[in-house]
């Protein structure tokens, strides 16, 4: 059994309980959280051991793994401190909110061979692993442009200010959906490392961007646009869409509906010329416990068996949310063509 | 309850397999007399029971039955509850206390929190109670004999091993509305296990169960083993494995199981839904099926 603790029982952190509570090979020997509500709820339903303070919960506690879903701004330094206590982490995404911090503590984790992973779940959707495939087998040929969109619902009118409306906190659309679109084009296409414009649109909140819009360059000269919106009441729920044009075809591809345009029959087995769609059932591997989407189950089972040793511990990793908490930075450098 | 129920995911965009799909939907429905007329259709083949989600719009199709009492008098709805998308909006924007604070009526809540007073168990019962009388209030005067709970909960409590609040929810529809609770779940096997561990026997369970396997975590056999093996109220939903089985084989699979009670499709067009009920009775007739 694996010893799997939790900082952080918000939104993030009960849903990654649920899983971990149902998974055959972890036992969670703690929580630590701030709400004493919550930690109470937690010890008297659950029999979970709880906390307030996260340090005297790894005292007590000894885990060989820790889930981290706290507000970005302090992951560094929890993560730095878990780590020097040799901690396995799967840590919520957006990484850190300065690269320095989110490089240096990857160099940390690779140097002490400690299994690291970020919430980035999409690349545990079938469709999207299928277009990766796909893009990486040279299938649509040489790229020539991508787009990166994801809309939904979230802010819909001015309200009260919380943590998700403090650009000093990690908060704003930036942070929270645009990072996901970020994470996947710089899996699927390759490392985005120019940022030509972008425009942080407030719509409702004060303080933070409610649309993200920008044009990407990649490390490979691929340009891209990134659209994202959290102010979107057509969506009912969030909706995150790539689409890649190569010299050979085409990709349009959300979670649940991939579609594909071959310009020749020189295309993947189970393709022909032409049009071909896929959908998420037919790419999606069964899960043994199903909270909200096979990928957050499958994205944490991936991580318990890095730990066993049974997967190679290259999915998700510190290095590659460097590489999208990068990306985030330059797009807030050239915020409004500043 | 009845064999066949017809449920609402095409009323609210909900396609698991295109969101194109979803967004035809959600136009086609715009207005909720549409609804209304669907669910007419489906009544006119002798589906009377609609089971819904506590979506706001559902307060209008109530409100739109409760006018015509004598033309809806066999009619009833099975609620699920909550609407999750609703609140897992919320829990992004305000967090989990702020969110229970928005939604659970009454300043409770809020007077409790801010004054930093001891939250005794039974006052997180309360705050449950509080939340499904809040969701059931759009129902009222309505038959509404299975009162569900949404799987997204259903299953946060499964996996957190809170058999307790599980329990108390299905004491507490008993109590309140004198009807049967029920449960919706992605985990079946797993959840009639923590049910009966708490004394529930015979619960309503209502799970995706298809020929391709689809949303049956754990695989299809251990669903199967305990469909054969175990006393439960089984109603079958996603039959149709998310488009992926065609209609007929993907009946024949879910009438030929042994203790699936109902099963629960969605359509819009009127060609759909008779298919889809008549290829049931077909089955059924040759099973010598009976509730």
């Amino acid at each position: 059994m694996i010893k799997v603790a939790l900082i952080g029982a918000g939104k993030m952190g009960i849903s990654h309980l649920s899983i971990l509570g149902a998974h055959p090979d972890v036992e969670i020997v703690g929580v630590a959280d701030t709400s004493k509500m919550v930690n109470d709820v937690l010890e008297k339903y659950s029999g979970f051991k709880t906390f307030t303070d996260y340090k005297k919960m790894l005292d007590a506690v000894k885990p060989d793994a820790v889930f981290v879903a706290i507000p970005t701004k302090f992951h560094a330094d929890f993560v730095e401190e878990l780590l020097n206590r040799n901690i396995h982490l799967f840590v919520e995404k957006p990484f850190c909110l300065k690269v320095e911090q989110s490089e240096k503590l990857s160099a940390i984790a690779k140097e002490k061979k400690l299994i690291n992973q970020v919430g980035y779940h999409n690349k545990f959707i079938g469709t999207f692993e299928e277009v990766k495939r796909i893009v990486s087998g040279g299938h649509i040929g040489n790229i020539q442009h991508f787009l990166g969109e994801a809309y939904g619902p979230v802010v819909l009118k001015k309200k009260q200010d919380t943590w998700r409306s403090d650009p000093e906190e990690g908060g704003g659309c930036l942070m929270d959906y645009a990072s996901h679109v970020i994470d996947l084009l710089n899996h699927i296409v390759a490392p985005i490392n120019t940022v030509h414009g972008s425009l942080l649109k407030p719509i409702y909140s004060n303080k933070v961007e409610d649309a993200v819009y920008a044009l990407l360059e990649t490390e490979t000269n691929i340009s891209g646009v990134l659209s994202v919106n959290w102010s979107e009441e057509t969506y009912r729920k969030m909706s995150t869409s790539i689409t890649v044009i190569g010299s050979e075809g085409k990709i349009i591809s959300d979670a649940s509906e991939l579609r594909v345009y071959f310009k020749s029959a020189k295309c993947p087995t189970g393709y022909s010329k032409g049009w071909n769609v896929k959908y998420v059932t037919d790419l999606t591997e069964q899960v043994d416990f199903y909270l909200r989407g096979e990928e957050y189950s499958a994205q944490i089972d991936y991580f318990i068996k890095a730990i066993k040793g049974e997967v190679p511990n290259n999915k998700n990793t510190f290095e590659s949310a460097a590489k999208t908490d990068k990306v985030i930075s330059l797009i807030k450098n050239k915020k409004n063509n500043a | 309850m009845e064999r066949i129920l017809f449920g609402d995911n095409q009323f609210f965009a909900v396609n698991h397999i295109s969101d194109e799909k979803s967004r035809a939907q959600s136009i086609k429905f715009k207005e909720d007399k549409t609804i209304l007329d669907t669910i007419d259709i489906a009544r006119g083949l002798g589906t009377e029971t609609f089971m819904c989600t506590t979506h706001d719009r559902i307060i209008n199709i109530c409100e739109m039955v409760r006018q015509d009492p004598e033309k809806y008098k066999n009619f009833s709805i099975f609620p699920c509850m909550p609407y999750a998308h609703k609140y897992a909006n919320a829990v992004t924007e305000l967090g989990i206390v702020g969110t229970i604070q928005q939604y659970v009526p009454g300043n409770f809540f809020g007077t409790m929190f801010k004054g930093g007073l001891a939250v005794m168990s039974k006052d997180y019962i309360s705050i449950m109670e509080l939340m499904v009388d809040a969701e059931m209030k759009m129902f009222k005067k309505i038959n509404t004999p299975v009162i569900f709970l949404q799987n997204v909960v259903t299953d946060l409590l499964l996996g957190l091993g809170m058999k307790d609040i599980l329990k108390a929810y299905h004491d507490y529809v008993i109590k309140k509305y004198n009807v049967e609770p029920g449960f919706i779940t992605m985990n079946m096997p797993k959840l009639l296990a923590m049910l009966e561990s708490v004394g529930i026997q015979n619960p309503i369970i209502c799970s995706s169960i298809n020929k391709a396997g689809f949303r049956m975590s754990g695989g299809m056999e251990i669903y199967e083993k305990t469909l054969r093996e175990k006393q439960v109220r089984a109603i079958a939903m996603q039959v149709l494995g998310g488009g992926a089985i065609p209609a007929k084989d993907a009946l024949e699979y879910v009438c030929n199981l042994p203790n699936v009670s109902s099963i629960l499709f969605g359509a819009s067009s009127k060609q759909n839904i008779a298919q889809t009920i008549s290829l049931i009775h077909e089955f059924d007739e040759k099973n010598n099926f009976k509730i």
